[in-house]
């Protein structure tokens, strides 16, 4: 088989270890594998976000945002590394599909770490993408992402309006309003899934929708820490 | 998204005659291009075929299972193949047509004299550039020129590129690599200062591709169909071209049925040597440089340390030695690596050393250079202007670049990335001014390989025709 992301061939490694298992052929090489960089270390504990801090100055000021602070924490696997912005642009940006293998094991392991206190009971939901980017792309990566977990997922948001929000301030992106719309009540606990945390705005308005509608509690789980 | 730039009703063949595009990068409102495709001036093509039980993709000719992928499509609630190999040029998939231009075919202009390029040639080059005027008056199929590093091959073009635009041709200059778009485009224009030219490579701003006289990488032909009446393709040795077997179907694509198709070289790959040998591709050899003087002969040289000694980044004295007893030490350096990791992590070491020896004043006068840096323009513009007196560099400075006084050493020239092609293009960058038509080219080993041998014997030969 050859590695998804540099088409270079696959040599599997016959050891004692996995010579008795039938373990499924890894997506990617060695090489390319190492190029991703897993978030360790100290770590915020409600955003992921490398920090010394137990919990970072953004999290602190999001404590305060009282309509905002609608998310219990945020578990984020990846940093946002030059290799995983050029496998982001491709799968992504280039609509190449087959590169969100990559993650699955990452996904579910790390999910089965961090979230398997809240029981079947839970369901995830993906963040949805704008109807434009939709359109251009074909299909929604954050949904790809909740194919590989071991829980239920449910598109319960939509996406009212889909502006950059690259384009905006970070002031003008935490006042904006809400852009998405919820499409059922629910009573479970949420866990949100998306591909990046960045400022973390968008997963609190989505919460913050979650949790007027009759959610208990909602979290947060993205593949990179940006 | 297509950008939005409006073009006139009675210039739209300009723009999409010889082109196979993507519904968005065509840069048509919904009505306008609904009104091309029922008067069939666009034809919609399927991008993906199943042929005899395999997968071929359209746009670049894939058909390895492996490149292809599947994605779930939210608008059509099913799942679409799609190709990964050309996925850089945008996603074509089933869920899409690509939509070839049927309408009115462009009459290019007939220039008169498009050439004012006021240089002459040498008696080599211009039999060369004869041969290339010929083919294509007569539209001969096609050529190959083989001419040495340092023939002057651009040049050689001119007088071919001005019979084509005398006769109201389409012509297309591709190369593999953008460096070489980007160094080509401006002698191009200065060449032919009255004839619409743009450049094509990922990431240029002139993306229509449209004009008269396109130079491209190799790449941006896989967006052509019937497009050019002269196309000439530079370097079909080097990588991407060589390896990648969807460029040579590009470029076969995107060119008319009847046309010319000119290939450069300076070592032509056996595949293409047999077909000279069996007389099926007609070629002209350019033994000279154009100042004359013969190809510096590489002189290979045992290294009994040298793996052992790399690995431990650390250099063999052979090559220190050597480094002391250069027969001109006033020429720059240039010193091949086989690998990014070898390029940056001898630079100390060598820095060290050549601060010793006297040849570097400051640190800064060494650099090493690899296909990921980013920085490699800036740099290879510093050597040139001889801000940086030594270079370290990976096979991407193997060919393209033009140096005047350089001494050029390969360390482990026996490693698989240094092939046949590779060792005569590097030896190529010595000796190319008239200046100083000489310069030592050493290649370090620790056991000859036969790429080595065939390197130094093809050179050789090649001399030998040029009556030297
Ligand atoms: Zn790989
Ligand atoms: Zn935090
Ligand atoms: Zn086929
Ligand atoms: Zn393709
Ligand atoms: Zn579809």
């Amino acid at each position: 088989m050859d590695c998804i992301v540099c088409q270079s061939e696959i040599i599997m490694q016959i050891t004692w270890a996995n010579l008795f298992q039938l373990s499924l052929p890894r997506p990617i090489c060695d090489e390319c594998a190492a190029g991703l960089k897993l978030l360790g270390g100290k770590q915020c504990k409600k955003c992921s976000r490398p920090s010394i801090e137990k919990i970072c100055s953004d999290c602190l000021w999001w404590e305060q945002q009282e309509e905002m602070n609608t998310i219990e924490f945020n578990h984020s696997i990846f940093s946002y590394n030059e290799k995983m912005k050029a496998i982001v642009a491709t799968w992504k940006y280039r609509g190449d599909y087959v590169l969100g293998e990559i993650f699955r094991d990452y996904v579910s392991k790390a999910f089965r770490e961090r979230f398997s206190f809240l029981g079947k009971e839970s369901l995830a939901v993906p963040i949805p993408l704008s109807g434009e980017r939709i359109l251009e792309r074909g299909f929604n990566q954050a949904l790809q992402l909740c194919e590989f977990l071991p829980i239920e997922h449910a598109g319960i948001l939509s996406r009212i309006h889909g502006e950059k929000q690259s384009k905006k301030t970070r002031h003008e992106r935490i006042t904006s309003e809400n852009p998405f719309f919820i499409k059922q009540p629910i009573n479970k606990a949420v866990v949100l899934v998306d591909d990046i945390y960045t400022t973390g705005t968008t997963l609190r308005h989505a919460a913050q929708l979650l949790k007027q509608h009759g959610c208990p509690t909602v979290y947060a789980f993205t593949l990179i820490r940006g | 998204m297509a950008n939005k730039i409006t073009i006139k009703q009675d210039e739209y063949h300009l723009h999409f005659a010889g082109k196979l595009l993507l519904r968005r990068e065509i840069p048509l409102d919904d009505t306008a291009f609904k009104q091309l495709l029922a008067t069939k001036q666009f034809t919609p093509l399927k991008p993906i075929k199943e042929k005899n039980f395999h997968l071929h993709c359209e746009r670049c000719g894939n058909e390895k299972s492996s490149l292809f992928g599947k994605f779930p499509c939210t608008q059509c609630e099913s799942t679409h193949v799609y190709c990964r190999k050309c996925i850089e040029m945008g996603r074509v998939s089933e869920c899409e047509k690509l939509y070839l231009w049927t309408g009115e075919k462009p009459i290019w202009p007939r220039h008169e004299s498009p050439c004012t390029w006021e240089g002459s040639l040498t008696a080599a080059q211009q039999k060369a550039a004869d041969r290339i005027v010929s083919a294509i008056r007569i539209n001969e199929k096609e050529t190959l020129i083989w001419a040495v590093c340092g023939a002057g091959k651009t040049e050689m073009l001119f007088p071919g590129i001005t019979e084509a635009l005398i006769c109201g041709k389409r012509v297309c200059l591709a190369t593999p690599r953008a460096d070489v778009v980007k160094e080509l485009y401006p002698r191009l224009q200065q060449a032919f200062r009255a004839v619409t030219i743009q450049a094509l490579y990922g990431g240029s701003l002139d993306k229509a591709g449209t004009a008269q006289l396109i130079v491209t990488t190799t790449h941006q032909l896989l967006r052509y169909q019937e497009a050019f009446d002269v196309i000439i393709i530079d370097e079909i040795d080097a990588f991407p071209f060589h390896a990648d077997p969807s460029l040579p179907y590009a470029a076969n694509r995107a060119k008319k049925s009847e046309s010319t198709t000119v290939y450069l070289t300076a070592t032509p790959r056996s595949k293409q040597r047999k077909r000279i040998q069996r007389k099926q591709l007609p070629h002209i050899f350019v033994p000279l440089r154009f100042h004359g003087k013969p190809l510096p002969v590489p002189k290979a040289k045992m290294c009994f340390s040298l793996k052992r000694d790399l690995q431990n980044l650390t250099i063999p004295k052979t090559i220190i030695n050597w480094l002391k007893n250069r027969k001109n030490p006033g020429r720059q350096l240039l010193i091949f690596t086989p690998t990014i990791m070898l390029a940056e992590k001898l630079q100390k070491p060598f820095e060290i050393l050549l601060l010793q020896t006297g040849l570097l004043h400051s640190a800064k006068q060494l650099q090493s250079v690899h296909a990921q840096d980013p920085d490699r323009g800036i740099k290879v513009q510093a050597f040139r202007e001889k801000e940086i007196v030594a270079l370290i560099t990976t096979t991407i400075l193997e060919r393209g670049v033009t140096f005047p006084s350089v001494d050029v050493v390969i360390l482990d020239a026996g490693h698989d990335v240094f092939d046949e092609a590779a060792l005569v293009q590097i030896a190529g960058r010595a000796g190319r001014s008239p200046d100083d038509p000489t310069g030592e080219v050493i290649l370090f080993h620790q056991g000859k390989t036969e790429a080595i041998h065939e390197a130094i014997t093809s050179i050789k030969e090649m001399n030998k025709r040029g009556g030297f």
